[in-house]
């Protein structure tokens, strides 16, 4: 009975992985495939020669540290406060922080162009800088659903409020409880949160395409409609930075404090 | 009054409709170990958290130092807590934690070191400056805790249950060790648990609460011996209650089960026929007749329980059960079960319970 339990979950596991494998392996093939004949890393080396490559992912990782110290400086501290003192509106809270994953990318950039045009009172979309931090804006509501389940996750795993009291008790107020009691003690799940930003910042299209800003989403769009080998080597290239990013996350957990806050 | 340094005066706490504090009077004097001894719900640990300034009363005045500190923010009111759960911040290391208060004060740093190692030498621990809190014991954690609490000098130290999450052995020397901290450092102290023999071993005074009341406060001796209350002598250690009669209410008789029990000034204004509630603790009742004893019963021994040093011996008297204590002698056989005896005690000794 025992071995038929494993023959069956060994089955199960070989489906699963040719199922996400073999189309990554077959696009790793064809992306080696860029000269005739034999297999090269040429097209990986025309990506990486790019100016555009370049500039647009300089552009994507620049706007990813902007949009992960925003969702850091709104969801810490809201999470915290409302565990701490508004329980009774986490349902509310979380059913806001789910919103992105419902209304479309496309929906959230319309309203911002036509709220933020030159006419607006808040005319965002008049300078090349206001644009740029209406994407940061934008990217940390995208980010939102994730920044907030990760930081909320890690603020159950510590005492709140008992942490919260006894370092008021010794004199300390709001920004030194958060700074170096709170956010310490939860950065693991912060930096969760910081790593699955950049990701989405990193593939998201619809805003910076709209918003007509230079992120490597579009340039990932326009080689893809353009050229043949550049965009398989592409897509491994943001598999691999994807998987990077796990592999930080895990490798940075085993740093985490440990809890020993609760007796039990 | 006027010398006392912790002052609650007419404290009240409601959340909503329901009252959990009410009309809370108490003064502390400088250095006085103060404990607030009650079940579960009673409000003890409301009114440390209102000392504490983490509830604000609805009503009434709390003063530490003479100054009115009810609506000031813990932050400002320097005083140090330990809590049941520890709450050692688990990304900094002992000496952090210690000097946590420190760093906040704006201490210079190597004040901060001097101060941090006074600290943990005097809670015994200088060699664990360096572990984080998991790597530490129950008992170390409250230490460093108790330490951390003391290390900016607070004027008053208030501590929340701090021994309920350890073992029974750590218990009693940790609060020992509490206690003589306390009297070495001479801090007024407040402490707050559910354990009358924590409260009775290391209390200057006892506040007993019931229902958000202060039942009584006083010494341990007078709160064990002299309760006030129905409620105190049931939850302060064990107690036999006997019903009695009013007999002769001139003379201060009562008939417990047909037998004539004089009690002097006790009977409090009752009248003949009367039905008393009269309560005897375990030591001051001798089996079989003891020479000094004014007052005696009748009864058939119904258990004996042998513990070692000492053997529980319970005697059915009429309706009720006495229990009482005999120390163990090793030539003679315990009591045994069915045997008639006399129960001896000294009139003095029985509680009239209101």
């Amino acid at each position: 009975m025992k071995k038929r339990g494993a023959w069956w979950a060994w089955l199960t596991f070989f489906v699963g992985a040719v199922y996400f494998i073999v189309p990554l392996i077959a696009t790793f093939e064809f992306s080696m495939r860029m000269k005739r004949g034999e297999y090269s890393f040429e097209a990986y080396r025309v990506v990486f020669a790019s100016s555009q490559f370049q500039q647009t992912f300089t552009y994507s990782v620049i706007v990813a540290i902007f949009t992960i110290l925003l969702g850091v400086f709104i969801v810490v501290p809201t999470a915290y406060w409302v565990r701490l003192r508004m329980p009774h509106l986490r349902p509310i809270v979380e059913f806001i922080t789910l919103l992105p994953l419902v209304i479309p990318a496309i929906v959230i950039v319309f309203g911002y162009i036509r709220m933020y045009g030159t006419n607006s009172w808040l005319p965002f979309l008049g300078t090349i800088t206001g644009t740029n931090v209406l994407l940061v804006i934008g990217y940390s509501v995208l980010a939102l659903p994730y920044m907030y389940r990760a930081v909320d996750t890690g603020l159950r795993t510590i005492d709140v409020k008992t942490l919260t009291e006894a370092a008021q008790i010794m004199g300390a107020g709001w920004p030194t409880i958060i700074g170096r009691v709170i956010l310490p003690n939860v950065l693991i799940a912060v930096l969760s949160g910081a790593f699955l930003t950049f990701a989405i910042v990193l593939g998201e299209f619809t805003m910076a395409s709209l918003l007509n800003r230079p992120a490597f989403g579009p340039y990932m769009q326009n080689l893809g409609a353009n050229r043949a080998y550049e965009p398989a080597a592409l897509a491994i290239i943001a598999f691999l930075l994807t998987w990077g990013c796990m592999t930080a996350i895990q490798f940075l957990a085993r740093y985490a404090p440990k809890s020993a806050n609760r007796p039990n | 009054m006027a010398d006392s340094f912790l002052s609650i005066q007419n404290v009240k706490k409601s959340f909503g409709d329901v009252t959990v504090v009410q009309d809370f009077n108490l003064h502390v004097e400088p250095g006085e170990f103060v404990s607030f001894l009650g079940p579960s719900g009673c409000g003890k640990t409301t009114v440390l958290r209102m000392v504490a300034g983490f509830e604000e009363p609805t009503a009434g005045k709390i003063m530490v130092a003479g100054k009115d500190v009810t609506n000031l923010k813990p932050n400002k009111r320097n005083v140090g807590m330990v809590f049941q759960a520890y709450a050692l911040f688990p990304n900094l290391t002992v000496a952090q934690n210690v000097a946590f208060g420190l760093k906040v004060a704006g201490m210079p740093r190597a004040d901060q070191e001097k101060r941090v190692a006074e600290m943990l030498n005097l809670i015994k621990l200088p060699q664990l400056g360096d572990r984080y809190p998991f790597q530490l014991s129950g008992g170390q954690q409250q230490r460093v805790a108790l330490a951390r609490a003391l290390a900016p000098m607070p004027k008053l130290l208030l501590l929340d249950e701090p021994l309920s999450a350890l073992d029974a052995k750590v218990r009693v020397s940790l609060r020992e060790e509490i206690r003589s901290i306390q009297k070495s450092l001479g801090i007024t102290t407040i402490f707050v648990t559910h354990d009358q023999e924590e409260a009775l071993s290391i209390s200057d005074r006892i506040a007993v609460m019931y229902g958000g009341k202060a039942e009584q406060v006083g010494t341990p001796f007078e709160i064990y011996n002299r309760p006030a209350t129905k409620f105190v002598a049931n939850f302060v250690g064990t107690l036999n209650v006997l019903e009695g009669t009013v007999s002769d209410a001139a003379n201060g008789t009562v008939r417990v089960n047909a037998q004539e029990v004089a009690l002097k000034g006790k009977l409090n204004g009752s009248r003949n026929g009367d039905t008393l509630s009269l309560a005897l603790r375990p030591e001051a009742i001798t089996l079989g007749r003891r020479p000094g004893a004014d007052a005696s019963l009748s009864g058939e021994i119904s258990e004996v329980h042998f513990l070692g040093s000492v053997i529980r011996v319970r005697v059915g008297v009429g309706g009720s059960t006495v229990s009482l204590d005999t120390f163990n002698n090793p030539s003679t056989p315990p009591p045994a079960v069915g045997q008639k005896t006399d129960i001896s005690f000294a009139s003095n000794d029985l509680l009239v319970l209101h």
